[in-house]
């Protein structure tokens, strides 16, 4: 059976691991969607340049593993004088990261909408931001909902790459308690059942939107 | 490069092996009879030990670090792990097998090395592995094969000269699992400790700015410096870190052989060579 002393005698790290795991996992969810947004519309936009940087920093970060983004972070910018903490720039490569496929679902949703709904909207007179604000992005939101929920439940799993440049999150001291306590298996049952406290009432929220804005259609 | 790769997966699916002997394991019962379990495990898969199962395919599988100087590094121009722990593994294969060539290197790390001894995966763990009461209950060890003791590594202009000079909010790095990550917890508890995957991330780290020392067993320390001449390691050691090689729990007649092999190569100078080879200076009588 599993041994719940192990919970028990650790609790205090499970706990700051958690609190700082679901820290990391706000800062980034609300930063990724920000930053996602932005380069979405970058590379949607009418204007040139502007779609090639989009598509620059899209292909660049969602190419290359997760944890090289995070050294990124964590050792590339020491180079150049700033030094973050651990857990600051493990969760800045893991905003980065994930604003990477936040931006293409973004797209995909927005692109997904068929043309003449924008060409409608322009020939009745509304601007390129009334057409987008009014007429695209609420349809272009339904269809982004799902996709958008993985990432969000994706980025919560992969905020565990904290653990691995001493980042305090629930990875890292699952690590610790497991090498103190040499019962591998149980210390990682508990920290995945951490992780599925923040990853059910998220996935649940995201089914709840949906069928919610499958009823406005 | 390709080999590494190779490697990681092979590593990876180790670990899925191990959990999955872990999780099988724990099914048996509550936390003593689990122990039981696996070690009555490992020595019925090991059959009539470790120098049988050995024998039998005529190589002998060590744990062995890949990224420590001077003790366990793979060079990456010839893909070759070389260092102290590699030679005392030859010296073995060949009073075993009969030929210091019949090895199988594994790499291990501070994390995994036990586990991997438990499932059988490898016949002995030589990795710079200090001998504690806390490990001699899930394996045994050899008599010591090196004495070492942990120190600091610093900037070459830091003020940090000993552990008395360790303040609050200092930030020392070490590995994950690792002894010197629980003597440095007891000997600055003032300081704050941060732990990575293994020494090399760690120095990395250190290197980046992210902590004011990294802390080990000095004999790893001197590797680093010698690496990068920006980093000087203090001269103090506070603790002693005897290494032992670790074996199967309940392996009396490998532990003996491998002890008899040790005392043999201090008599006849072969040890001293060894030492003298990769730590620069002759075994302190």
């Amino acid at each position: 059976m599993i041994d719940f002393s192990i919970l028990i005698d650790h609790w205090d790290m499970y706990l700051e691991g958690f609190g700082n795991t679901l820290k990391a996992s706000l800062l980034a969810l609300i930063g990724s969607f920000v930053l996602g947004t932005i380069f979405a519309i970058f590379r949607i936009s009418p204007i040139r340049p502007l779609n090639w940087i989009g598509a620059a920093f899209v292909e660049f970060i969602r190419n290359i593993p997760l944890i090289l983004v995070v050294f990124l972070f964590f050792v590339g910018l020491p180079a150049i004088g700033i030094v973050l903490n651990p857990f600051l720039a493990g969760t800045m490569g893991l905003t980065v990261y994930t604003a990477a496929f936040i931006a293409e679902t973004i797209r995909a949703g927005i692109q997904a909408v068929p043309k003449g709904q924008t060409e409608a909207a322009r020939s009745s007179g509304l601007t390129y931001l009334q057409t987008m604000r009014y007429v695209i992005l609420p349809q272009a939101i339904k269809v982004v909902i799902p996709p958008m929920g993985n990432q969000f439940i994706n980025l919560v799993k992969n905020s565990s790459v904290l653990g691995v440049i001493a980042g305090l999150d629930l990875m890292y001291f699952g690590d610790l308690i497991a090498a103190d306590t040499f019962v591998t298996f149980d210390v990682y049952i508990f920290v995945g059942l951490f992780y599925l406290i923040l990853t059910l009432p998220l996935s649940s929220f995201v089914s709840y939107l949906e069928r919610r804005l499958a009823k406005g259609r | 490069m390709k080999a590494n790769k190779v490697w990681k997966k092979v590593a990876g699916m180790g670990l899925v092996l191990m959990l999955s002997a872990t999780a099988l394991a724990g099914c048996g019962g509550d936390k003593t009879s689990e122990g039981a379990a696996s070690g009555g495990q490992s020595t019925g898969a090991a059959g009539a030990g470790t120098i049988a199962k050995m024998k039998e395919r005529d190589k002998f599988v060590v744990g062995v670090k890949y990224d420590l100087n001077l003790f366990g590094l793979k060079d990456p121009a010839t893909g070759n792990v070389e260092g102290l722990d590699i030679d005392i593994a030859k010296a073995i294969a060949k009073k075993v097998l009969g030929d210091e060539n019949k090895i199988e290197l594994k790499e291990v790390t501070s994390k995994t090395r036990i586990p991997m001894l438990k499932n059988g995966e490898i016949d002995a763990i030589i990795a710079t592995m200090t001998i504690t009461e806390e490990r001699k209950k899930e394996v045994d060890f050899s008599d010591v094969y090196f004495l070492a003791g942990q120190s600091l590594l610093v900037k070459k202009d830091s003020s940090i000269n000993g552990i008395k000079d360790l303040q609050k909010g200092m930030k020392v790095l070490t590995a994950k699992g690792s002894t010197s990550a629980k003597n440095i917890r007891a000997s600055a508890p003032d300081a704050e400790i941060l732990e990575f995957e293994n020494y090399a991330e760690a120095f990395t780290a250190l290197k980046a700015g992210q902590g004011d020392a990294l802390t080990t067993d000095n004999a790893l320390l001197y590797g680093m410096a010698k690496q990068d001449p920006n980093y000087r390691v203090t001269e103090e050691t506070f603790t002693e870190e005897p290494y032992g090689i670790a074996i199967s729990k309940g392996d009396a007649e490998f532990v003996k052989t491998v002890n008899d092999l040790l005392k043999e190569m201090k008599e006849n100078g072969e040890y001293d060579k060894i030492y003298e080879k990769w730590i620069g200076e002759k075994p302190k009588k």
